[in-house]
């Protein structure tokens, strides 16, 4: 296979992980998160340092840099998931920068040089692996017990607590496997270019990974991974007029906004809230008679 | 030493100040994180320098002009991205903010290219001493200025009956329509204002350093947020305070910490903040409804 | 003064008028009740522009209004004290008070205006710098009612003024309600309180989910077996 579109796929299999991760804390939780490529950092460098300093074995790195970064998640997510709407993305959003702070001046992880010389561990075999584990994991949640918690707080946290949903574990859950995914996303990205910089993984690219959530339609699986996929091929296609590029990018966010604010896979809004509140009250009463 | 550090810290907080008040009072009409109110005062420096260097107008007339531009700038960055979607839910306007916001900095880069540009010095470096401190002629004009804004936005709020219908729509935007408020015109001219002082502070920050780019407005942006926040959101003396002690606390912890973590210093305070007092200093009581 | 005819009005796809028709002539009290959510703040909301109407239209004083901005209707002339008071909790009373007359320019009659509305709520009076979040619930609807009439309607649209106020309290309230009647304000009544409404009001409307089931002088429907039942809980 040519070597570009190799790599176009690899960064599409990479960013449907990082998409529908997102997915799962933004679109089936409602918990507006703006610091994802933290997560992705954090499990970038563990995992590179991990086989580059550790000479530890690809899959072992991959899941150590997965492993922390969902216990960042965890313990993160702990004390900030109290915070509502906004708040909460502000303060994901100082998470993220912090995050990429240190990095950027810890010197185990190259500071402002970035890390150089990471083994090339992944391959296309890894990655679709990866995403179809990623998928699988994911779609396991969504329709088991958790996911249904999960959907009840996101329609009515008040309700879900007073059905007896403890929101703060099922929230922080969330975020933890969220992050796990994330962490995986970056050990992919990290043994794939050999080389990380803490800009990387700087607020734009969590942004960059929400529109794609967005995009695709938020609590959809299948349109987190056309977002992704979308937003991996446009920019490309764009290359080259590449100084128009994120100037396009800006207008379609808030084109796609007026136009279709749900995504492409995304119901319409009167639609999904009667349906889903309709559907949700059937689930409180389901958990409620356990 | 000490007495130095605080001067400091006061010129720097002030610009922050200035910044926080543009989004704070945003956020208290429409509850909108202005994303793109970072690139409004990058706009604005970029015109105060344009103005004064190809223009050759004087300091005072540049400043005024710039703070003209702005204010048409973000009026209709409001009407294009924010109105529309006046009544979408709030992510999808968040979504736009921050389509806003990457293009007017995408559309900075395409007019004027990555390179930092020279903010000319409309001031002598005349340099006051003292056993304690030193303080130049620059320093003491962008304290003047900045102080006198703030006062005469307190002046405008408190007394004028714009400023007052700007209050009543912030506590409860139905209720001032029905009074003959036209809460349109009033968010028009939140905007405007609050763009203004965005730009009055990147001209100071400008003619301070002596240097205008593209992305300067992204961290000040950040930081102005962090300090609405740190002051409690929606309040305007809050925004003040929190502008100082941002920048008395980000001068401190260079001179007493690391200068290399810097820039994680208001995102950890922000975290504090948002952890113990979500409300902030002089914030408002938990506005969050059930 | 004020003719609705066949309104209906929802929010999304939930119709909650269904094509209702009244009017309102100068000088008159007129009581709308019912019990809760038959659509009685959403009758007085969609007067006053805060909802657009599906279909039907309102006219005031012989103009259409069913689709003018809510800030316009204002200085039209009419003024709405919606449900709950919705005084401005962090002005002071005097600024509350401003901010009612806000579209008239005429600074000296403003003056008496506010002189009149002191004099009718002396309680009032006394706290004029305090905020108004600090108020009872009974001054709270007071300042309400005075700010509606900074603006000088000739229509005052009132939304419960009775909601979670002692009995004594609500009394006098009803008791200003008549005198600014008597001074020359028309008014439309929205209760849940029926006896005190229909003893305020020369007429009333009686209101079942989204529908006018009744019409009639107050006194008449004050004998009525239907509203005795209902309403009076006799």
């Amino acid at each position: 296979m040519n070597v570009y579109y190799l790599q176009l796929l690899i960064l599409i299999g990479i960013n449907i992980i990082m998409a529908s991760s997102l997915n799962l804390v933004i679109g089936y939780t409602g918990q507006l998160s703006l610091g994802h490529a933290a997560f992705m950092s954090l499990g970038a460098y563990t995992s590179a340092l991990a086989t580059l300093r550790l000479g530890l074995p690809f899959g072992a790195a991959l899941l150590i840099g997965a492993v922390v970064a969902a216990l960042f998640g965890i313990v993160i997510g702990l004390p900030t998931l109290q915070l509502k709407g906004d708040y909460l993305a502000i303060a994901t959003l100082g998470f993220g920068e912090i995050v990429r702070i240190v990095f950027l001046n810890l010197d185990i992880t190259g500071g402002a040089v970035g890390l150089r010389g990471i083994p090339k561990e992944t391959d296309f075999l890894w990655v679709i692996c990866l995403v179809l584990i990623t998928g699988f994991a994911l779609n396991r949640i969504i329709h088991s017990r958790v996911g249904r918690a999960l959907l009840a707080i996101r329609e009515d946290e008040t309700a879900a607590e007073s059905m007896g949903i403890n929101s703060t574990y099922y929230k922080t859950l969330c975020f933890g496997v969220g992050a796990f995914f994330a962490g995986i996303g970056g050990g992919l990205f990290a043994h794939w270019f050999r080389y990380i910089h803490p800009n990387t993984f700087g607020f734009l690219n969590s942004i960059e990974y929400l529109c794609m959530v967005v995009l695709g339609g938020l609590g959809n699986m299948w349109g987190a991974v056309i977002g992704a996929g979308l937003l991996t091929i446009i920019p490309e296609l764009l290359r080259q007029i590449a100084d128009l590029r994120l100037l396009i990018y800006g207008i379609v966010l808030i084109i796609m906004m007026r136009v279709r604010p749900q995504g492409i896979l995304g119901q319409s809004q009167g639609k999904s809230t009667h349906t889903l509140s309709r559907y949700y009250k059937q689930i409180l009463g389901k958990i409620k008679n356990r | 030493m000490f007495v130095q550090q605080l001067i400091n810290g006061i010129i720097l907080g002030s610009t922050y100040a200035l910044i926080a008040l543009g989004y704070t009072m945003v956020y208290g009409i429409i509850e909108l994180i202005n994303f793109a109110h970072g690139e409004i005062y990058m706009f604005g420096a970029f015109t105060g320098m344009i103005l004064m260097t190809r223009f050759n107008l004087p300091f005072p007339a540049a400043l005024l002009l710039a703070m003209v531009t702005a204010a048409l700038m973000g009026v209709t960055v409001e009407y294009v991205a924010y109105r529309p979607l006046r009544r979408s839910p709030r992510l999808a306007a968040l979504i736009s903010a921050i389509g806003a916001s990457i293009f007017l900095q995408n559309l900075a880069l395409l007019l004027w290219g990555s390179r930092p540009q020279n903010f000319p010095s409309p001031f002598k470096i005349k340099v006051y001493q003292s056993s304690f401190f030193s303080i130049s002629q620059l320093e003491i004009i962008i304290l003047v200025i900045s102080f006198l804004l703030m006062v005469g936005l307190s002046f405008f709020i408190k007394n004028t009956r714009t400023g007052k219908a700007m209050r009543a729509t912030a506590q409860d935007r139905d209720t001032a329509s029905l009074m003959g408020i036209n809460i349109n015109r009033i968010i028009t001219i939140t905007f405007a204002i609050g763009s203004a002082l965005g730009a009055a502070a990147g001209v100071l920050v400008g003619i301070y350093f002596r240097t205008v780019n593209p992305m300067m407005g992204v961290m000040p942006g950040l930081k102005g947020f962090v300090a609405a926040v740190l002051g409690g959101i929606g309040s305007i003396p809050g925004a003040m305070l929190g502008g100082l002690l941002l920048g008395i606390a980000e001068v401190a912890g260079v001179a007493y910490i690391s200068s290399q973590y810097r820039d994680a210093i208001a995102f950890a305070i922000l975290i504090i903040v948002l952890l113990f007092k979500p409300s902030g200093l002089v914030g408002l009581p938990d506005q969050e409804k059930v | 003064m004020l003719r609705v005819e066949n309104l209906s009005t929802g929010y999304n796809s939930i119709r909650v008028l269904k094509q209702i028709s009244l009017t309102v002539s100068e000088g008159e009290i007129v009581t709308l009740i019912g019990s809760n959510g038959v659509g009685k703040t959403t009758t007085l909301r969609t007067i006053s522009g805060l909802l657009r109407p599906t279909e039907g239209s309102i006219h005031f004083c012989n103009k259409d209004i069913s689709h003018v901005p809510p800030h316009k209707i204002v200085e039209l002339g009419i003024s709405h004290v919606p449900e709950g008071r919705n005084i401005f909790p962090r002005l002071s009373v005097r600024e509350n008070l401003e901010i009612g007359a806000y579209t008239r320019k005429d600074r000296l009659e403003i003056k008496k205006d506010f002189k009149k509305v002191m004099e009718i709520f002396p309680q009032l009076a006394k706290r004029q710098k305090q905020t108004a979040g600090t108020l009872s619930g009974g001054e709270q609807q007071m300042l309400a009612i005075g700010r509606a009439l900074m603006s000088r309607p000739r229509l005052l649209l009132l939304d419960e003024p009775s909601m979670g106020l002692a009995p004594l309290v609500v009394l006098g309230i009803f008791e200003i309600i008549k005198e600014v009647n008597r001074q020359g304000t028309t008014i439309l009544l929205v209760e849940q309180n029926a006896q005190i409404a229909l003893r305020t009001a020369h007429r009333g409307y009686v209101m079942e989910t989204g529908r006018i089931i009744l019409d009639d002088s107050a006194e008449a429907l004050l004998q009525n077996d239907q509203v005795r039942k209902a309403y009076l809980g006799e």
